[in-house]
C-alpha cells in the first residue's frame, strides 16, 4: 500500500512549523499506524534527514502517551482507539493522510507531534486525588460499595490523560478530563468528603491553564478513546454550582 | 560473600522485628534529607509519595511527559492479597509458599514472607485511595484466581487492574507535588548515577525537552525503573521501558542477579510481520475461562472452528490435569512453544496457539463473559480485525517481565550504599519465576510499605554526614562522561539505526537466551553479541540535533541492552540446571520438565561488572530454606 503524507514538522515551541510532504511505499495493513511511521522514520535516517517525533509508548491503548490528529480526527477514523490501537487496514491505498499532533493553547508543541500535556498533571495536583496517606487505610472491607458504583466510578477514572477531548474541542475545553475525574471521587463514599473543596479548585485550575469553557458540543465523548460519557461535565457543573452556594 | 541482612527471629516475626528495631529520625530532622526517586510506576510512585508523606524531600524523575504514563499502568490482570474473602483457605502462609514454590525455590524466604504479609494493607491503601476493585453486588470486594495457585486472591478492575493502581499512586504522588514535597522533573532521563565515597549521592540527567545535562544531588537514590524485557525488542513492554538507568549504577558497582530470568508471558499475540514493534499481552485472567488447545495433527490447514473436539489438543489440560489451563506462566510458555515446535502451532505465521472460549460461552452466557473481559475481546479485535466470541483468540509466548534485576538485600539495597532499587527493577520475590498478580502487588509493597522503612534507616546516617552539592568533582566527572557518549552517538558517520541493532540483538537472544537454551546456543550468542556491539560502536546512524531526539534517546538504550544482553548469557550459561523461567535443555527429564539442581545452585547469582571487554564476576548468596523444603515444583 502507498499513501501521501501531509506531517507537521516544527523545530521547537518557539518556530512556527509547516505541512511537509512524504510519500510512503511498502505499507502492510498489519502495521499500525506508529509502524508506518516508523518505517518512513527509518528512511528518513537512510537519507540522513531528523526523524519525525511523536509521542507514545505503551502499544495498549492504555498510557496515553501517543496522540495526533489524524486526517482531522483525534486518534483517527476508529471511535474508542488510541493511534497506537489504529492499523492500517483502515486506510485506503493511495490515500492522502494529514497528520498533526493535538493542538490546544495549553498544549504547546514542542517538536513535531510531540506536545506539552502538563496542564493536566497541574489539574489533578490542584484536588484529583483523595487525601489518605501511606497507613491511614481502614480494613477494605469495612466500607461496602455497591457493584453499580464502583462501575460507575471506574468508567470515570478509565480516562488515559491522552488529550483527545481538549484537541477536538472548538473551544480547547478539558472539560471532559476534569469531570472524569472529579465523578470517579465524588461516586465513591472515600471521596465524599474533599468533594466540594476538589471540585472548585480543579476548575479553577482548568481556567488557570489556558483552557477553554465547554459549550456542550458533545465531540470530546465523540473522540475520547475511552469512551467517556458527557453526563460527567453535567455533574462537574451540579457539583461546582452547589459548591459555590454553600461555601461558608 | 555477599550478606543479605535478614533480620532475627521466626519467619513470620522478621519483619515485625525489623520495624521495631529499625531507626526512627524526627520530623524536623526529615526536611533535611534529599531522596532521588527515578522512576514513576507503582514502585517509584508510592515510595516518592510515601516518604514526602513522612517529610523528607523528593525529587522524581521519569523519561514519559507525565508520572501517569509508566509502564504500570498497562497491567491488566490483578494484584494478589492473602485477604481470604473467599473463605478458601488462603492465608499469608499459603500465599508465601505458593510463590516460593511458584519461583522454584530460587528466592528468599524472608522476602517473600513479607510480600505476603503486606499484601494485606496493599488492598486497604489502594481502596482508600479510590480504586475501584470489583465488587460483588453485597458491595464485598470480589477475587479470582490466577495461575499457579488453587485459590481466589487476585483482587482486580476489570482489565485495567494496573491501570487504576497507576492512577491512585499517581495522584497520592501529585498531592506531595501540590504540598510541596516533591517535585517532578517529567521528560527527564538519568544518564549516570554519581558516588562520592562509595556512596550513592546523586544523579546526571538528560532533560529531553531541552537536550540539557543536569546535576541533581541527595542522601539517597532510588531506582525503580521497571523491567528490561525490551531487550528481546518484540515484547510485550512500552517502547520506552530499558535498562539504562540499572545497566549504569551497575557499571558503578551495583550487583546484578537473575539477569536471564525473563518470564514469556504465555497470552500474548503472536507475531504477523517484520515491521512489527509490539507484542501485545492479553491478561492471563481470560486463562480462567479459555481452553488452550492446538490440532493434534502437525499442519493441520482447516478453518479453527472446523476442527472437531476429538481432533483438538488440550495440551495443558493432558499433561497438567490438577492445574490445567491456570498452570504457572513458564510451564505454559514452554508447552505452548514444545507444540509449535512440533508443527502444531495454528495462525498465518504458525508461531500460535488457541485460546478458546466457546464452552465458557455455552456454560455461561455471553453476557456473562463480555462482562468479565469485554475490553480484552474488543481489544483483540482492534489488533486483529478478528471476533473472539465467535472463534478462537491466537495467543503466543511473548517477553514480558524480568524477575532479574539488581541484587537487593532486605532493605532493597543495592550493593551500593544509598542506592535503593524498587519493583520489577531489583531480584528480590519471584525467584526463578513470577507468578501472575504478584508483579503489581510486588512494585506497591516495595514502594508504600518497605522503602518508607528502610530508606529512613539508612537516612539517619546521613543526618550528621556532610551535605554533598553538585559542586562536588564526581559530579563533573558523571557528566563528562554522560557528555562523551551522547556527542559520540551524534557524531557517528555510520550507516544502520539503532532500531536496527535493537532487532537483531532481539532475534539473537529470543533464539539463543530466550525460552529455552543449550551450551552450545549461548556460547554462541556471547561471540554475536560482542560482534554486533563492534559493529554498533562504529556503524550506527543517529540524525538530529541534541536536543527532541528519541533517536538518540535510543542509540543511548540500545548501547546498554547490548551490554546487558551479554550478561545474561553468561548468567544463564554458567546456571547448569533448569529453573523457572530457565531452561537449560539439557537438564530435563524424559517428558520435557525442567531439572533443578539444588545440589550445585541453591544460591542467587550475583554479577560485577569488571569493565569494558572483561568478563563479569560471579558472587553468590546461598539460598536458606528454614521453614519450607524444597521439592520437584509439580503442577500434574
Amino acid at each position: 500500500m502507498k499513501l501521501y503524507l501531509k506531517v507537521w514538522r516544527q523545530e521547537n515551541r518557539a518556530s512556527k512549523g509547516d505541512m511537509v510532504s512524504y510519500v510512503v511505499e511498502g505499507i502492510s495493513e498489519h502495521m499500525s499506524f506508529l509502524e508506518m511511521l516508523d518505517l518512513l522514520n527509518e528512511r528518513l535516517i537512510q537519507k540522513g534527514e531528523r526523524v519525525i517525533e511523536f509521542d507514545h509508548d505503551c502499544g495498549e491503548g492504555i498510557c496515553g502517551a501517543c496522540g495526533m490528529m489524524i486526517n482531522g480526527r483525534a486518534h483517527g477514523p476508529l471511535s474508542g482507539t488510541t493511534t497506537c490501537q489504529l492499523h492500517m487496514r483502515s486506510f485506503k491505498d493511495g490515500e492522502t493522510v494529514y497528520i498533526e499532533p493535538f493542538r490546544a493553547a495549553a498544549f504547546p508543541v514542542l517538536r513535531d507531534l510531540k506536545i506539552d500535556r502538563s496542564g493536566f498533571d497541574h489539574i489533578i495536583q490542584s484536588g484529583g486525588y483523595i487525601s489518605a496517606s501511606t497507613g491511614q487505610a481502614p480494613e477494605s472491607n469495612s466500607i461496602p460499595i455497591a457493584h453499580e458504583t464502583t462501575e460507575a466510578a471506574f468508567d470515570a477514572a478509565a480516562c488515559i490523560g491522552c488529550g483527545a477531548c481538549v484537541a477536538t474541542c472548538k473551544n480547547s475545553s478539558a472539560a471532559l478530563f476534569t469531570s472524569a475525574k472529579i465523578s470517579h471521587l465524588i461516586l465513591l463514599p472515600q471521596g465524599k468528603l474533599e468533594a466540594a473543596d476538589r471540585v472548585i479548585k480543579m476548575v479553577s485550575q482548568m481556567d488557570a491553564e489556558g483552557f477553554g469553557h465547554c459549550s456542550n458540543t458533545e465531540a470530546c465523548e465523540v473522540e475520547c478513546p475511552q469512551e467517556i460519557s458527557v453526563l460527567h461535565i453535567g455533574r462537574m457543573n451540579y457539583q461546582y454550582n452547589k459548591a459555590l452556594i454553600l461555601r461558608k | 560473600m555477599i550478606d543479605a541482612k535478614i533480620p532475627e527471629g521466626n519467619l513470620a516475626e522478621k519483619w515485625s522485628n525489623y520495624k521495631d528495631s529499625s531507626k526512627l529520625i524526627n520530623p524536623a530532622n526529615r526536611k533535611k534529607l534529599d531522596v532521588i526517586v527515578v522512576g514513576t510506576g507503582l514502585a517509584g510512585s508510592s515510595c516518592a509519595a510515601t516518604l514526602a508523606e513522612q517529610g523528607y524531600n523528593i525529587k522524581s524523575f521519569c523519561f514519559q511527559d507525565s508520572a501517569r504514563r509508566a509502564h504500570s499502568v498497562a497491567a491488566q490482570g490483578g494484584v494478589n492479597a492473602a485477604k481470604n474473602y473467599k473463605n478458601d483457605g488462603d492465608s499469608v502462609y499459603r500465599m508465601f509458599y505458593d510463590t516460593i514454590k511458584g519461583g522454584d525455590f530460587r528466592s528468599r524466604e524472608a522476602n517473600v514472607y513479607r510480600l505476603a504479609e503486606c499484601s494485606l494493607a496493599l488492598i486497604d491503601q489502594a481502596v482508600a485511595q479510590g480504586v475501584p476493585f470489583a465488587r460483588e453486588y453485597g458491595g464485598y470486594l470480589n477475587n479470582r484466581s490466577f495461575g499457579g495457585v488453587q485459590v481466589s486472591r487476585t483482587f482486580y478492575a476489570r482489565g485495567q487492574t494496573g491501570q487504576q493502581l497507576m492512577i491512585g499512586a499517581y495522584q497520592a504522588l501529585m498531592r506531595q507535588v501540590s504540598a510541596g514535597k516533591v517535585k517532578t522533573y517529567t521528560r527527564h532521563e538519568m544518564l549516570d548515577l554519581v558516588m562520592v565515597d562509595g556512596k550513592a549521592r546523586g544523579i546526571i540527567a538528560r532533560n529531553l525537552e531541552t537536550g540539557e545535562i543536569e546535576r541533581h544531588s541527595a542522601n539517597a537514590v532510588v531506582l525503580a525503573t521497571g523491567g528490561y524485557g525490551k531487550v528481546y525488542y518484540l515484547s510485550t513492554l512500552a517502547m520506552g521501558c530499558n535498562t539504562s538507568a540499572i545497566w549504569r549504577a551497575h557499571k558503578k558497582g551495583a550487583l546484578m542477579s537473575g539477569v536471564s530470568w525473563i518470564q514469556f508471558h504465555p497470552t500474548c499475540l503472536p507475531q504477523i510481520g517484520e515491521t512489527q514493534s509490539k507484542l501485545t499481552l492479553m491478561s492471563e485472567s481470560l486463562r480462567n475461562d479459555g481452553r488452550i488447545w492446538v490440532p493434534k495433527k502437525a499442519g493441520d490447514d482447516r478453518v479453527l472452528n472446523d476442527i472437531p473436539e476429538e481432533e483438538r489438543d488440550y495440551y495443558l489440560e493432558r499433561r497438567y490435569p490438577t492445574f490445567g489451563n491456570l498452570s504457572p506462566r513458564d510451564i505454559s510458555s514452554r508447552a505452548a512453544k514444545e507444540r509449535i515446535d512440533a508443527g502444531c502451532g495454528v495462525g498465518p505465521m504458525k508461531n500460535a496457539v488457541c485460546l478458546d472460549f466457546s464452552k465458557a460461552i455455552k456454560e455461561q452466557s455471553l453476557a456473562k463473559i463480555e462482562e468479565k473481559y469485554g475490553n480484552l475481546f474488543r481489544m483483540y479485535d482492534k489488533i486483529n480485525g478478528v471476533d473472539a466470541y465467535k472463534e478462537p483468540m491466537l495467543i503466543s509466548p511473548a517477553a514480558h517481565f524480568t524477575m532479574g534485576g539488581l541484587w537487593v538485600d532486605y532493605n532493597l539495597m543495592t550493593t551500593i550504599p544509598g542506592l535503593f532499587a524498587l519493583g520489577e527493577a531489583n531480584f528480590s520475590d519471584h525467584g526463578a519465576n513470577r507468578l501472575g498478580a504478584n508483579s503489581l502487588l510486588q512494585s506497591c509493597v516495595d514502594g508504600y510499605f518497605i522503602a518508607p522503612y528502610t530508606i529512613p534507616n539508612y537516612l539517619s546516617g546521613e543526618i550528621k554526614a556532610e551535605k554533598v552539592t553538585t559542586d562536588h568533582p564526581a559530579f563533573a566527572e558523571a557528566e563528562k562522561v554522560v557528555r562523551e557518549q551522547l556527542e559520540r552517538f551524534l557524531n557517528l558517520k555510520g550507516r544502520i539505526s539503532a532500531d536496527h541493532f535493537h532487532k537483531t540483538l532481539g532475534k539473537l537472544l529470543y533464539d539463543k537466551c530466550g525460552l529455552s537454551r543449550t551450551k552450545e546456543s549461548l556460547e554462541q550468542a556471547i561471540v554475536e553479541i560482542k560482534a554486533l556491539k563492534r559493529s554498533f560502536d562504529y556503524e550506527l546512524k543517529i540524525t538530529g540535533d541534541d536536543q527532541v531526539n528519541s533517536e538518540l534517546e535510543k542509540a543511548g538504550r540500545v548501547s546498554d541492552f547490548l551490554k546487558l544482553g551479554e550478561l545474561m548469557c553468561y548468567d544463564a550459561l554458567q546456571r547448569e540446571e533448569s529453573c523457572g523461567a530457565h531452561f537449560r535443555e539439557e537438564y530435563q527429564t524424559a517428558d520435557g520438565e525442567a531439572v533443578r539442581n539444588d545440589e550445585d545452585f541453591c544460591y542467587v547469582s550475583a554479577w560485577e561488572w569488571k569493565g569494558e571487554g572483561e568478563q563479569p564476576e560471579l558472587h553468590k548468596e546461598p539460598l536458606v530454606f528454614d521453614t519450607v523444603k524444597l521439592i520437584v515444583r509439580s503442577y500434574k
